[in-house]
């Protein structure tokens, strides 16, 4: 297993380590009989879906567990040949930050909001080291040159909301490597970051590692990511490792049925043959459409920000448009002024050829039905108070549907989209985030739309769930000859089910085309950055074919 | 952030008109006739006819706005109808023991609720999580005038620790004499507010303790006492500031009943006895000070929201 660590112990090992769940969970343990071991200078993926257990994991190695509710009852994690889980908690405090230290997903919360970066790097510092404030302060811009950050000397004293994500997450990293220490535990670090972002984020883990010989556990979801960055992989599901073994191995010969499974689910980025839709009038189309936010005040110098400049598209009844684009690219205001969830700056939205854009609300409640939307969270997108049965007619019923015929389209739709109709008297709470994204297109199915808008409806999903939820997006828009709008980050994601793809830059549409010919030659050198930038793309998994 | 000062500061003129239209208003749409109802149940004609002439009721109503407005605008809040003192100076001999009383209020307040709260929040579910809690309780429903009479009982007249009664100003008296005499009455009024702001920093602590910038600093290795005081605290001063705000608003009520049980020759007290007497631009120039300290305080309770939060600009 550990070929390359002959020379030195490994790391950390974890040995035959379960943790149990809290009584009234849906399972015993939250992790079983777990072993592992990660190398000096080596980086070990461990990969699931959510509930498999992978953050348990690098949270009881790092003693951030809440012992009350998550208790190690068997084997043991051992820090370079010590066992973490007989430390009290000073000497777990003394080891975390300077032996072992983490990074997290979100870049935008684990940071402390209120603090200068500057001092949250050198709050390291001070808890571990007897070094002077000046000496902290260029250590600290030390580590921040070391994390390839621009202008350090300003940036110190920067707030976290001042910097870009992937700013705050080489913060983060700057913090767990200020000082050195033999073990990094990265639990999806780039999740939320873009592409081209991500990109640059894993290449500088590896470079670090490189540098500094770091064993770095790195806790992903994304096989894309893993044929980036892995020497080893672990794969764990519903608290078990299924399988482990060099990258190599796992992502080329995988043995087990459900990492098979996993790597299959992983959305190509070779689009499949799709016929060029071609006929009939456009039933959704936007022309010059402009959204313009901050305007000056009394006391002028007002920032202005083009969120949409000029925006042109055309959707088909029965057509797939994929608007793609990173944070800040203005693909979500555009779907939000074709529904008019905010209003236009100027510019036409037709739907079926009349002009909402600058109707009245009163005017447009009429048109409210033509557009509906999926939004990307299934957690926070259903009002947990009501059934979902209430959730699904109030729709219909505010245009005049009876309840008795409101329920009967919600229970004939919970079929469509793969649920149960005797399912409308739950909550959401009692289902699943597939279920759930499932029972938010039921819901917006119910309104009988013309227009369907995806607004990242499967960025939040496990990749195995959203190939349902793909498919099952794919299947309404055929059933019910809608025009859909696809919003996503996703390259993989929009290859697969798109038609069309619009890539959307600060504001603009650099480059619109059908998705076979955007993917096969991009035209624009942004959508060859994003396009390059996708995680994986020259490893295993472009060997199989699309779909 | 001057220009936003600046802006806010213009802003409370509008605010304030409104506020002195309705003081004037109140006045003179009351029903019956003003000077009537100022001269009293055994007022003569002559004495009636003497007070229109002296408050200028005769004169069209615009008109007497203007005037109204126009001393206002110099300062000058009225006469006092029953003491014949100008209602400034009137207020301005009233004004320290309340003012005073206030701060002392808001300091004790905000030294006992706030480390009450973070230790309830951090110890959740502990005995002193619950024992604030229960004290929380207790202070919402007990009355103050009850609490000023137990306490009196209790520490003044059995254990003979503090004065009843009076206010000795720190200025001409002392300061300890001063202290002696506030304890009692400061202990009455926070008591409620306690309550509040322990709540609400405990609710607000637990929340961010919650947040993911805490878990990073418990990855650090941070003591739990440093996590508490150096990311958590401040996170949730936000909320707090705001509950603070409001309850140095609504402090004015209790400070009259608790003015009452103690005797401090305050405002509270002036306007007890305005209010008893009819004393109405006594009451209109109190209305009007209490308006202005209010969106005063409105001001400051925004302006700190900017030094715990960088994230909030104006």
């Amino acid at each position: 297993m550990a070929e390359a660590t002959t020379a030195h112990p490994p790391v950390l090992e974890v040995r035959g380590l379960s943790v149990t769940l809290p009584k009234g969970a849906d399972r015993k343990y939250a992790v079983e009989d777990v072993s592992f071991t990660v190398g000096r200078g080596e980086i070990v993926c461990v990969v699931g879906e959510s509930g498999s257990g992978k953050s348990v994991t690098a949270q009881t190695v790092m003693g951030l567990i809440p012992r009350k509710d998550l208790t190690p009852v068997a084997g043991e994690t051992l820090l370079q040949g010590e066992d973490l889980l007989k430390k009290s908690d000073a000497e777990l405090r003394e080891l975390r930050g300077v032996k072992m230290a983490m990074i997290f997903q979100e870049p935008m919360t684990a940071l402390n909001p209120v603090m200068r970066v500057g001092d949250q790097i050198g709050e390291m510092l001070e808890i571990h080291t007897q070094m002077f404030a000046a000496e902290i302060r260029d250590r600290v811009i030390e580590v921040m040159k070391d994390v390839n950050l621009p202008d350090v000397e300003q940036m110190v004293d920067s707030f976290p909301h001042q910097l870009s994500g992937g700013q705050r997450q080489r913060i983060m990293i700057a913090m767990a490597l200020a000082l050195e220490p033999a073990l990094l535990i990265a639990d999806e670090p780039t999740t939320a970051l873009d592409v081209t972002t991500q990109a640059q984020i894993l290449e500088l883990i590896k470079d670090i590692q490189v540098r500094h010989g770091t064993g770095v556990m790195f806790i992903t979801h994304d096989f894309g990511v893993v044929a980036e960055v892995a020497d080893r992989v672990v794969v764990m599901q519903q608290g078990q490792v299924v399988e482990q073994g060099t990258a190599e191995q796992v992502l080329k010969r995988p043995r087990e049925p459900y990492t098979k499974m996993l790597i299959g689910s992983v959305p190509s980025m070779t689009p499949p043959k799709r016929k060029p839709i071609t006929e009939g009038e456009p039933i959704l189309a936007a022309h010059a459409l402009e959204k313009v936010y901050g305007a000056s005040g009394w006391f002028g110098r007002g920032r202005v920000v083009h969120a949409a400049k000029n925006v042109e598209l055309e959707v088909r009844r029965g057509e797939t448009l994929g608007v793609v684009g990173e944070s800040g690219s203005g693909k979500s205001t555009v779907a939000r002024c074709i529904v008019r969830l905010i209003d236009p700056t100027s510019g036409e939205v037709l739907i079926d050829g009349t002009n909402i854009a600058t109707m009245s609300q009163a005017a447009l409640r009429a048109y409210r039905h033509d557009v509906q939307v999926v939004f990307q969270d299934p957690y926070r997108s259903l009002n947990p108070r009501r059934t979902v049965g209430q959730s699904i007619v109030e729709g219909p019923m505010n245009f005049g549907l009876s309840e008795a015929e409101a329920l009967k389209r919600a229970g004939s739709l919970m079929e469509i989209v793969g649920l149960s109709a005797a399912a409308l008297d739950r909550f959401p709470h009692q289902f699943s985030g597939g279920q759930r994204q499932r029972i938010c297109i039921a819901r917006a199915l119910a309104m009988e739309p013309k227009v369907l808008i995806a607004d990242e409806a499967v960025s939040a999903l496990d990749v195995s769930v959203q190939a349902q939820v793909l498919k099952l997006l794919d299947d309404v828009r055929k059933r019910f000859d809608l025009a859909m709008l696809f919003i996503t980050h996703d390259l993989r994601v929009a290859a697969q089910i798109c038609d069309r793809i619009m890539v959307m830059q600060k504001g603009q549409v650099v480059e619109q085309g059908l998705t076979a010919k955007v993917y096969a030659s991009p035209a624009h050198p942004y959508t060859r950055l994003l396009l390059d930038a996708a995680p994986g793309k020259n490893a295993f998994l472009e060997q199989k074919t699309g779909n | 952030m001057l220009a936003y000062i600046f802006k806010r500061i213009l802003a409370t003129v509008p605010v304030m008109g409104v506020v002195a239209l309705f003081v004037f208003l109140m006045l003179r749409l009351s029903p019956g006739d003003p000077a009537a109802v100022i001269a009293g149940d055994y007022a003569t004609a002559e004495d009636i006819a003497r007070i229109r002439e002296n408050l200028g009721l005769n004169e069209p109503i615009v008109v007497q706005f203007t005037k109204w407005l126009g001393q206002l605008l110099q300062g000058d809040l009225g006469i006092s109808i029953f003491t014949n003192l100008p209602v400034t100076t009137l207020i301005a001999q009233r004004l320290e023991p309340t003012l005073l009383l206030t701060l002392t209020t808001i300091v004790f307040t905000v030294a006992v609720a706030i480390p009450l709260g973070t230790l309830a929040a951090w110890k959740q579910g502990s005995l002193i999580d619950r024992g604030v809690m229960l004290f929380s309780v207790a202070g919402f429903s007990i009355p103050v005038f009850v609490l000023g009479y137990i306490l009196i009982y209790v520490l003044s007249i059995q254990l003979k620790l503090l004065p009843v009664q009076g206010y000795k100003s720190p200025f001409t008296d002392g300061l300890w004499p001063f202290l002696r005499h506030i304890t009692l009455p400061t202990i009455t009024l926070s008591v409620i507010y306690i309550a509040l702001i322990a709540r609400m920093t405990r609710a607000s602590v637990m929340e961010v303790l919650q947040e993911d910038y805490v878990r990073t600093a418990r990855a650090k290795g941070q003591s739990e006492f440093k996590v508490l005081m150096k990311h958590a605290v401040r996170n949730a001063a936000v909320p707090i500031v705001t509950v603070i705000g409001l309850g140095i608003a609504l402090l004015i009520g209790g400070v009259v009943v608790t003015e009452s049980v103690y005797n401090i020759p305050g405002l509270g007290r002036l306007v007890l006895d305005a209010v008893l007497k009819r004393d109405y631009p006594i009451i209109q120039g109190l209305i009007l000070l209490f308006s202005f300290i209010y969106i005063l305080i409105n001001l400051l309770i925004d302006l700190a929201y900017t030094v715990f939060d960088p994230r909030i600009r104006y």
